[in-house]
């Protein structure tokens, strides 16, 4: 038994260390006074500054914060009424194949992904830059969205709407009044999801990028190409605060959410 | 049962014997077909302003169905439903003067208590003053007044049942549909509140269309009962009548306890039918003005309170009278139901009420008795 738990602990630590050791060193090297990335010299924020003055640095992190609210956004509301649609209508033509269509850029490499998108605005002769990267997030993103909503409307009790319109609710104003809200934390994570892949993706945004459209992911690999700058540090330890801060809101949201009902319940259930 | 007070006394109400009685919601001819199963097959019926009235039948036999109907959620195949005289296929759901609680209860989960007793006014676009007072005259009815601000997620079962039954009598509609309201309530409960819902039918003066599955709650709050099986009425009577005079082997055995006899109808006159039967080595008399013919195959449908125990025999034997033997007695308190096995093997239940003083000798296991029973004790029934 010792044996076993002993392996754990040690397969564990290891895991662990593979993931993070990477990302800690690099937090770390942010803040390295040298210039180099292998020795520690001391203490410094000196990057930190150096970055926020480095102007091509912020107008590629500008670019990725538009480019990411804009096609979150959308690929919200997309992602919604395509799920809306699979679990509303289960009984029109094709759904089987729409459906499938919908999950299939899910497993598509994102190689596929972005060279079609690059045909497509080619073929239509579409300019690219900052327009054709948002259009190709929504895309990509959309889908994420349609699969975490429609995880939720699966167990969305249909007599809530019934009851609404039962009340006086045109189908419409039951959407919003109803359907909306109590879908709304999985609107939320969904958004999320895809805010946090838009900000990310190299791939699909390099197919699909024009002049003056640099994303950051963008601009850091191509800097990285000429050397580590500790610059590049700094960005990717403020990337990773904003991403992990969004990642621990939204499960303490759930997380407190779930136990609100839980004491609620208790006490329901004390008082009768 | 309850020593519940009825609440104001039930009235002499039966405009269904009434050929002038305009009916409030007719369905004519009514069939509902999803792919090619028949949910509710050829359906017509009248229900009356301020009936209180119950679709009554087994698990899946198209109660909801029907009364989806009323509300708008399912539209007939074919057919026609009538409200007020007027057709009412195709109006949606929002347009009909007809509120319905639902058998999960619905209720919104992100509102409180008051917000989704007040959701109908508000749709309504009653003015704020008027959906507080209306609100607040609701949760004193239902007695949940201090519930006002909880979520349903904050409340029991039996609350939550309250909170729907007011939201949807907040609208006041022409209609109440109640799709098992009481399915998830124990017994106790349920008990009480049926008779809550009829003291509420009879106070609001509203009509009240009830689905259960539960003969004995359809018997309790019902002004009249309709028997489904597959799609089809097969009686529609007040809880008396489905009672004591079924029209058909289905309702005889879905309502209540019978022992059914076989046999074949030997003569019809003068309002008696005589019916043969070999197996029991008696014939039967009934009282009934349905109309027969003889040599048809038939049924004595008898209920076990109306059958007489006795160890003695009696005077005139070969006539409403069999002979068995005590196979099993079952104690309930208030009464005992006794398992009787005949010469043929048929076994007959026969209750008798314990109300009678110590008689010198109680009837007990394995005793030969004689069962009898009065010429209006059952009917003949034919199907
Ligand atoms: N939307 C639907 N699509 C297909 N079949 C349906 C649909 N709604 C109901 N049915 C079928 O119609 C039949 C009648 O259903 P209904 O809900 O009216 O039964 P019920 O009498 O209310 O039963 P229960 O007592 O279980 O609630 C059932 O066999 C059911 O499977
Ligand atoms: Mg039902």
């Amino acid at each position: 038994m010792r044996k076993v738990s002993l392996f754990n602990v040690a397969s564990l630590t290891f895991g662990f260390a593979f993931l993070y050791l990477p990302i800690l060193l690099l937090v770390m090297y942010s803040f390295n006074e040298g210039r180099s990335a292998a020795v520690w010299v001391g203490w410094s924020t000196k990057w930190y500054v150096s970055a926020f003055n480095n102007g091509q640095l912020m107008d590629a992190a500008w670019v990725t914060i538009r480019v990411a609210l804009m096609s979150a956004t959308v690929a919200t509301v997309l992602g919604t009424a395509a799920a809306l649609a699979l679990t509303r209508y289960t009984r029109f033509r094709g759904r089987l194949l729409f459906s499938g269509m919908i999950y299939a850029p899910l497993v598509m490499p994102e190689v596929i992904t972005g060279l079609s998108l690059l045909l497509l605005f080619v073929a239509v002769d579409f300019e690219r830059g900052f327009w054709t990267i948002t259009l190709a997030h929504i895309t990509f993103t959309m889908c994420f969205v349609a699969v975490v909503v429609q995880s939720r409307l699966v167990s969305f009790d249909m007599s809530l709407e019934e009851a609404a319109q039962d009340l006086g609710c045109t189908p419409f104003k039951t959407f919003f009044l109803i359907t909306l809200p109590i879908i709304m934390p999985a609107v939320v994570s969904g958004w999320m999801l895809a805010f946090t892949l838009s900000i990310d993706d190299l791939v699909i945004s390099s197919f699909n990028t024009g002049p003056g459209a640099t994303t950051l992911p963008m601009k850091i690999y191509s800097d990285v190409r000429l050397g580590v700058k500790p610059e590049i540090n700094a960005v990717c330890t403020i990337l990773i605060v904003i991403v992990s801060m969004a990642v621990i809101a939204a499960s303490i949201m759930t997380k407190r959410q779930e136990m609100e009902r839980q004491r609620a319940e208790k006490l329901a259930m004390a008082q009768t | 049962m309850g020593a519940k007070t009825l609440g104001p006394v039930r009235r002499r109400f039966s405009p269904w014997n009434d050929p002038d009685a305009k009916p409030l919601i007719e369905f004519k001819n009514v069939i509902k077909r999803f792919g090619d199963f028949t949910a509710v097959n050829d359906v017509s019926l009248k229900i009356y302003e301020r009936e209180f009235f119950a679709l009554l039948g087994p698990s899946g036999c198209g109660k909801t169905t029907l009364m989806r109907m009323v509300g708008g959620f399912d539209e007939p195949t074919s057919g026609d439903v009538l409200l007020d005289g007027k057709s009412i296929k195709g109006v949606p759901p929002y347009h009909r003067p007809v509120n319905m609680m639902f058998q999960s209860y619905a209720l919104f989960p992100h509102m409180n208590v008051k917000e989704n007793i007040g959701f109908g006014l508000k749709m309504d676009g009653l003015p704020k003053g008027e959906i507080d007072a209306r609100v607040q005259e609701m949760l004193k009815l239902v007695k949940l007044e201090p519930f006002a601000t909880r979520k349903p997620h904050q409340m029991s079962g039996g609350q939550r049942q309250r909170v729907a039954l007011a939201r949807s009598l907040a609208k006041r509609p022409r209609v109440l549909l109640l799709d098992e309201p009481l399915g998830a309530l124990d017994k106790k409960l349920r008990e009480e509140t049926q008779f809550e819902l009829m003291d509420l039918q009879m106070t609001l003066g509203m009509t009240f269309l009830i689905v259960t599955h539960d003969q004995e709650e359809a018997m309790t709050v019902a002004d009249r009962i309709a028997v489904m099986d597959h799609g089809k009425l097969i009686q529609v009577a007040p809880p008396s009548e489905i009672y004591e005079q079924p029209n058909s082997k289905y309702v005889a055995d879905f309502i209540g306890d019978i022992n059914l006899f076989e046999g074949k109808v030997a003569a019809c006159a003068d309002n008696v039918i005589r019916m043969e039967s070999p197996a029991l080595g008696t014939v039967i008399e009934v009282e009934d003005d349905e109309h027969c013919t003889v040599g048809e195959d038939a049924w004595f449908a008898v209920r076990p309170e109306k059958m007489r125990i006795s160890l003695d025999q009696p005077a005139q034997t070969g006539l409403n009278v069999v002979a068995g033997e005590v196979w099993d007695i079952g104690y309930l308190g208030d009464s005992s139901i006794y398992h009787v096995k005949l010469a043929n093997g048929k076994t007959v239940r026969a209750t008798i009420a314990n109300t009678d003083r110590m008689v010198e000798r109680p009837i007990g296991w394995e005793d030969k008795v004689w069962l009898t029973w009065p010429r209006d004790a059952g009917v003949v029934l034919t199907r």
